[in-house]
């Protein structure tokens, strides 16, 4: 069990408030990503409901029991730091065992739990080192298990990746999925890479200083972006915004298109542009471009297009792609 | 600097330093051993001459010796117990915040500013004097019979005076430790149901072993020569270190001789120790 809701949750740091109201349910079982960019509130909020701050008003709910009085300890979640916060001084081992040692646990059921868990982790044959001997991918496993030895109701990662290298955090990434696969605990992850938040989550919760910008399933928010901050933020490469006359024909303020969902010509087309850089990956081109009167347009083509700087072409949104918002960037249907 | 040139060029440069310091320590320790080999006495002319090993013999068959070497080494330690534990009491309590912590902090580092001979003084005759100190009011208040801490424990109350001393450079070090201690780590022990003493005991105190072993060997250094605070308070017929003892032969037996015999002991004692708290407590730094 471990369905977590948030019920009007503010945070103040003396006069600054960091939260401002947020309301949040999270199944059991779910894999929840807070997104959004640095200094938005996301570890405030993680260590809400962690207990490691107090809330300034609301409550946070585990099982349906108000905890917002209960000390982090006895909330049953289990936190993965993103300094990983090992303990220097001990052994992996000891690393693993200590919330059981704290817990007063058996000395053969811990040694147990640990090893279960150090198994798990591809661990075993590190038990007996400490933490500085270990690489960046090996304290991140620590720190897992750390928390997986405490049977949690959820686990809570905050930014867990963003001290590995590109490769390495692709694969921790996996191995944090297998794990919810395995485990089916709720996990709240917290992270500004909207790449990560797009292929782990059930459920993204994208915030946008102190507040809940959109709740909702990946392709939910690729899709349907409810406003400017959320449609701009999904997505990579980012949507293309672009005001005036192309957008007062469609009856909005605004409209956006994202650099896959356009077609390109040579010869005609809704707006004409210049070719400023060609970026080749081989699965894709990525076409940076000035448009006349409208500015940069980032396009992505399938494949290689034989497109070189200076060229002139001609972009054509595809309609049913096009996201529509009014002048307080809210998304027009 | 790995190149030849850079070598040759970084001695150049050392090189002023290096010979001042040099002869900063070399040529006191070459008089003092020339000294020790002469029979010296400002107080006999004629005793003159070469003396042999004969100022090292009766320096050490003193009958103050032993008991001296005993009080230099029971002074380190007292002190060092001291300021270690109230180092860490301090430098835990004033790492969390509370009304008037500045000012707090600046009173507990004030003990450092002020000269060995004025605290000296102000502890012997303001603080523990039988009968006008702070400390004999307070005995007599709780209706005791106020106590004689020179006259009594002249020992433990010159290791107070000096623990007194250095209780802020033990704290001042801790402290800063203390504020290098990872956040997230104290935060990772609370999820773990860690209350404030396994926090101390499990993260905190090994979080301040290398800090402390630092402590020990620098202060260990400083504290094997105290001489201000027993001069000032007049202890050194009871509570005397070796120190104190070379001071004696010199101001009292007039013996320059026997004097930088015992100055020479108690620089190679002073290196003995030195060499094995490098060894012993040093691998803790290393760690
Ligand atoms: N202990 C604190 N005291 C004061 N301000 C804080 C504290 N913790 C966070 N903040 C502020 O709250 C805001 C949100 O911080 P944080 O939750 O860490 O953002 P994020 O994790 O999304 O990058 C930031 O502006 C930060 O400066
Ligand atoms: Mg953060």
């Amino acid at each position: 069990m471990g369905s977590i809701q948030l019920k009007s949750v503010r945070k103040a740091f003396g006069a600054v408030s960091v939260i401002n109201g947020v309301d949040l349910d999270i199944k059991n079982g779910e894999f929840a990503v807070f997104v959004g960019p640095s200094g938005c509130g996301k570890s405030t909020l993680l260590r809400l409901i962690a207990g490691l701050e107090d809330v300034t008003a609301g409550e946070v709910l585990i099982d349906g029991k108000d905890v917002t009085d209960v000390g982090p300890a006895q909330r049953g979640l289990a936190m993965v730091f993103q300094s990983y916060a090992l303990y220097p001084h001990m052994s992996v081992r000891n690393n693993i065992a200590f919330a059981l040692k704290m817990a007063g646990e058996k000395s053969d059921v811990i040694e147990r739990k640990v090893q279960k868990a150090a198994s798990t982790l591809n661990l075993t044959d590190y038990l007996d080192r400490k933490p500085r001997q270990l690489s960046g991918g090996q304290r991140q496993r620590v720190a897992i298990g750390r928390a997986i030895v405490r049977e949690p109701k959820a686990f809570l990662f905050d930014e867990p990746l963003s001290n590995l290298d590109a490769a390495l955090r692709v694969q921790m990434r996996v191995e944090i999925g297998e794990l919810h696969n395995d485990l089916k605990t709720t996990m709240i992850y917290v992270t500004h890479d909207q790449v990560e938040a797009m292929t782990m989550a059930d459920k993204i919760v994208v915030l946008d200083r102190g507040s809940v910008a959109q709740v909702g399933s990946p392709l939910e928010l690729y899709n349907r972006p409810n406003g400017l901050f959320v449609a701009g933020f999904i997505g990579s490469p980012k949507m293309n915004f672009i005001k005036g006359p192309s957008a007062a024909k469609r009856g909005a303020d605004t409209v956006g298109i994202r650099p896959e969902h356009v077609a390109i010509s040579t010869t005609a087309g809704e707006w004409p542009a210049t070719v400023r850089l060609a970026e080749h990956l081989g699965s894709d081109t990525f076409v940076h471009a000035e448009g006349d009167g409208i500015g940069p347009l980032t396009l992505r083509l399938e494949g290689e297009a034989p497109l070189k700087p200076d060229q002139r072409i001609f972009v054509t949104p595809r309609e049913p792609n096009v996201h529509k918002f009014d002048k307080n960037g809210r998304r027009i249907d | 600097m790995a190149t030849r040139q850079g070598q040759a060029l970084g001695r150049l440069a050392l090189a002023p330093s290096v010979i001042a310091l040099s002869t900063w320590s070399i040529v006191p320790l070459a008089l003092a051993i020339y000294f020790a080999f002469l029979r010296y006495r400002l107080d006999n002319p004629d005793y003159s001459g070469f003396a042999g090993w004969s100022n090292f013999y009766y320096f050490m068959i003193d009958p103050f010796f032993v008991r001296d070497l005993f009080n230099t080494f029971a002074l380190v330690f007292n002190v060092l117990a001291m300021t270690v534990i109230g180092g860490v009491l301090f430098a835990v309590l004033l790492d969390r915040p509370f009304w008037g912590r500045g000012v707090v902090r600046v009173l507990v580092i004030s003990p450092f500013f002020i000269m060995p001979t004025v605290s000296a003084l102000v502890w012997k005759n303001l603080m523990m004097h039988p009968v006008y100190g702070l400390l004999a009011e307070v005995w007599r208040w709780f209706g005791a019979k106020p106590f004689d801490w020179f006259g009594s424990a002249p020992l433990t109350s010159v290791s107070i005076v000096v623990g007194w001393q250095w209780l802020p450079f033990a704290t001042l070090i801790l402290l800063t430790a203390m504020q290098s201690l990872d956040e997230e780590q104290k935060d990772a022990a609370a999820m773990d149901g860690a209350g404030p003493l396994n926090v101390f005991r499990y993260i905190t105190l090994p979080h301040l072993m290398r800090p402390i072993t630092v402590v020990i060997l620098i202060e260990t250094i400083f504290l094997l020569n105290v001489f201000a605070e027993i001069k000032v308070t007049s202890v050194g017929g009871f509570a005397g270190n070796l120190t104190y003892l070379v001071f004696s032969q010199l101001n009292d037996a007039n013996d320059v001789g026997e004097a930088a015999a015992g100055g020479l002991i108690a620089v190679l004692l002073a290196n003995i120790v030195s060499v094995f708290l490098v060894r012993i407590v040093g691998r803790n730094l290393e760690a």
